[in-house]
């Protein structure tokens, strides 16, 4: 026998062991989570120090005050409630193992649609406006939500590619209306800027005989932003037991484990394929329509950031359970804002926008890394003297 | 199946009703924004030229914030990097923690949220250098009385009716029009010397180009002033201007350059923030043409040894001067704030080594006059707009429909440039420019 079928029986280094189902305790599966979340933070404590020289403690510091500091947290707080938001659109369309990659372009339909309406409508009276903003944009979302589903349940189209692709003819339509509404101008800036119409302040602003807005006490009940957040929590918490305590939860439940079992149960798949995605298409039109009515008053194609992607992982991350979706939307929206904050101050010793998303990088790796080990074991190659012992 | 199809239905019928809507052109009213005789009342000066006073207040209250549409690589951008850097050195002020800057921030909502960051930050002066940042930091300021913001370039400080906005521009048609004359002085050595052969005639006329970046004011009034200081050397000159529809596109502005040169025109300048334009000449000056280039912001030497003249630019540290030590005084700075030459918030860079001779002296007495005021760019006499001789024109858009309706400001046998508000207003098409995509 030749030394290489020697070699060739030797096991491998290590092996991976799926650990089955709920094999893990509780506290071992938040033990593994906390373990990588502190050795990321090391790690980006380390990268941080090599690269600008600033200690941890200060790069901690700032990352919280960045974060959560004075005249921080609201920010924090209302794109935290924009990436909830998503996440809590795409959550029934994960559960059902439908691959929803067009969350962003369902975003921009419903951010045009509103802003549609804002800039053709925008003689109606506020209430009216903003009524009518708010249904296209439902059913500017739904559509492009509905359309892959349809294709999905009639003849099996992959749904991920259909709904990326959705992504691309929406942001040209965005592109198509910021070009056509900015004119001879090089950007479009804030609609209806001079009237405010369309914006959720029109609710409650008043204006002086020449038109110039009287400013009255700021309170709470007046400012876009808080209604922004209240609305997306009112969406996260119904969502929560749609997808919990009805049957059409349950049915989602159901045809995402295995749409043969659904099928066998007599739940019609297709039907609830395509109701689902009605579902989740609509409210991230509601997420453009709240974006373009309470926060940036015009479109453009970064409208949802990047968020329609992010809330991928937020959704997944949390196991489609919305309450700890707001957690993690919080958590990547702190590390966003925080590293910003770097940037901002450590911006002259070299610490760039650049380095800020190293570091992001490094910690989404960590957390989304962690959840792998609590789902498999690795098992290392037992030592040659315990193989000899065999 | 039913209820897909209705939502299909009412989604299309909605975006049908958006498109009909958007195909409608407004109704263009009669008469134009200018006219050929009478005369009207000159509009009334809305933007001053104060220079930096004396700072009595606290040098260490103020922060600045600054939300740039580029960076340090492109000319634009730098020319304000500077211009900040300068203006806070000059008063004091320790530029590694006194000044946050946000690089290449484009113009949409992400000037909100990085404004925000730069307020909770302790940030007391916000600036912005693009003029579609604008209509963002009008809601901030709005939103922040305690908070100062500065959107350059930018024209409805005075229209909002809120104290603590304000626009600047300077008056870099002045430079421009002593880049004009740099450039004619080489175009007169050209003629004398017999460089030139018929390519680089139409008709009677020397052929020179312009790549710009849009059709709109700035833009026009930039090259307008350049076409006029060339022309105040060399009579018998016409000007092709090649749009790019882009602030910074270095391969449309090097083809567009290239195209000019390939057609005849001697002169290339340019209103766009890339050395596109120089590089073509450079190559085309390498390979035996007779082509030479004015840019824009930076000097071009390094893009063009041999082929650029000089640039214009602005000093823009003159104006962050001002604003910056008004604001740690406590004052307000004004809504709209222009100044050229006479303040030293304009000039032309270093003369480049193939100028014609006499060229510096030329640009001296032309300045000296500028600075006294005995010469004014845009001269009634010195151009025509559809053969005539213009006696009065518009330069406000009071109801935004990208026309002038009110505001004359031509008055004493010139043009009032960046009168009524600190932005170029400028936007007529006076005989010898003519446009070649638009």
């Amino acid at each position: 026998m030749s030394n290489t079928s020697v070699a060739a029986k030797k096991p491998p280094l290590f092996h991976i062991v799926g650990r089955g189902r709920g094999q893990l305790p509780f506290y071992q599966a938040w033990g593994i989570r906390l373990g990588a979340f502190a050795l990321a933070l090391i790690l980006n404590a380390v990268f941080v120090y090599l690269v600008v020289g600033v200690d941890p403690i200060t790069f901690y510091q700032t990352m919280l005050k960045g974060a959560f500091g004075k005249g921080f947290l609201w920010p924090t707080i209302k794109t935290s409630a924009k990436l909830l938001c998503i996440a809590v659109a795409l959550a029934p369309a994960f559960k059902m193992r439908f691959w929803n990659i067009g969350a962003e372009g369902q975003v921009l339909v419903g951010g045009i649609a509103a802003a549609v309406v804002m800039f053709y409508f925008s003689d109606l009276p506020a209430v009216v406006i903003l009524l009518l903003m708010m249904i296209v944009s439902l059913v500017a979302g739904a559509l492009w939500g509905v359309i892959p589903a349809f294709f999905k349940a009639k003849m099996n189209v992959n749904e991920t590619l259909f709904t990326l692709m959705m992504n691309y003819i929406a942001m040209n339509l965005v592109n198509f209306f910021y070009d056509l509404w900015k004119g001879p101008k090089t950007a479009l800036g804030k609609i209806n800027q001079s009237t405010h119409a369309g914006w959720l302040s029109s609710l409650w602003e008043k204006r002086d005989a020449n038109g110039y807005l009287i400013r009255g006490e700021e309170s709470l009940f007046t400012n876009s932003d808080f209604w922004f957040v209240v609305i997306i929590c009112v969406v996260a918490v119904l969502m929560y037991f749609y997808l919990k305590y009805t049957k059409q939860g349950y049915e989602i439940a159901v045809v995402g484990e295995s749409s043969n079992t659904a099928r066998y149960a007599g739940i019609s798949v297709k039907k609830v394929i395509l109701r689902t995605m009605i579902l989740s298409g609509a409210i991230c039109g509601l997420c453009g329509f709240l974006v373009v009515s309470a926060q940036s008053n015009t479109v453009s194609v970064s409208m949802a950031g990047g968020y329609g992607f992010t809330a991928i992982i937020v959704a997944w991350l949390s196991k489609f359970n919305t309450f700890t979706m707001a957690g993690v939307s919080v958590l990547i929206v702190a590390l966003e804002q925080g590293a910003a904050q770097m940037a901002n101050e450590y911006n002259f010793m070299g610490f760039s926008v650049a380095a800020a998303d190293v570091m992001i990088g490094i910690m989404l790796l960590f957390i989304v890394g962690s959840e792998f080990f609590i789902h498999y074991k690795v098992m290392f190659r037992k030592s040659s003297k315990e193989v000899a012992a065999v | 199946m039913k209820r897909f199809l209705s939502l299909l239905l009412a989604c299309v019928m909605v975006f049908a009703v958006a498109l009909t809507m958007a195909s409608c052109e407004k109704e263009e009213e009669s008469g134009k924004p200018y006219g050929f005789e009478e005369t009207k009342e000159l509009a009334a000066q809305g933007a001053v030229n104060e220079v930096a006073p004396a700072v009595t207040g606290d040098v260490s209250k103020l922060k600045v914030g600054v939300i740039l549409i580029g960076n340090d690589q492109e000319g634009y951008t730098k020319a304000h990097i500077d211009g900040i850097t300068q203006a806070a050195e000059a008063l004091g002020m320790d530029v590694s923690t006194q000044v946050m800057w946000k690089y290449s921030i484009p113009e949409d909502e992400s000037v909100t949220s990085n404004g925000e960051q730069l307020i909770a930050a302790g940030c007391n002066v916000i600036v912005s250098n693009s003029y579609g940042h604008q209509s963002y930091m009008q809601e901030m300021a709005a939103a922040h009385p305690e908070v100062q913001f500065i959107a350059m370039t930018g024209d409805t400080a005075a229209s909002s009716g809120l104290t603590n906005l304000s626009n600047a521009f300077t008056k870099v048609y002045e430079s421009r029009y002593v880049a004009g004359v740099v450039a004619g002085m080489k175009l007169k050595e050209l003629i004398d010397a017999g460089k030139l052969t018929d390519a680089n005639y139409n008709g009677e006329n020397v052929k020179i180009g312009y790549v710009g970046a849009f059709n709109f004011a700035e833009v026009m009034s930039g090259y307008t002033a350049f076409y006029l200081g060339v022309k105040s050397i060399v009579e018998n000159v016409e000007m092709d201007v090649h749009f790019t529809d882009s602030w910074y596109d270095f391969d449309k502005e090097k083809a567009a350059a290239a195209a000019l040169v390939e057609s005849g025109c001697v002169i290339i300048s340019q209103h766009a923030d890339s050395a596109g334009a120089p590089t073509a000449v450079e190559e085309a000056w390498n390979n035996g043409k007779v082509a030479y280039c004015v840019g824009y912001n930076v000097s071009m030497l390094d893009a063009a040894p041999n082929a650029a003249l000089t640039s214009a630019t602005n000093v823009w540290s003159v104006y962050y001067q001002y604003a910056f030590a008004t604001a740690i005084n406590g004052g307000d700075i004004a809504s709209n704030w222009s100044a050229g030459y006479k303040e030293g918030a304009v000039k032309i860079t270093d003369l480049g080594p193939n100028c014609a001779e006499g060229t510096q002296a030329k640009v001296d007495e032309v300045v000296g006059k500028l600075q006294a005021g005995t010469l004014n760019v845009f001269d009634t006499s010195k151009f025509t707009v559809e053969g005539k001789a213009i006696t009065w024109a518009y330069a406000t858009d009071s109801d935004g429909d990208f026309a002038y309706d009110k505001n004359n400001v031509v008055a004493d046998g010139y043009f009032h440039e960046s009168f009524v508000q600190s932005a170029p207003a400028f936007n007529l098409r006076i005989d010898g420019i003519n446009w070649l995509n638009k």
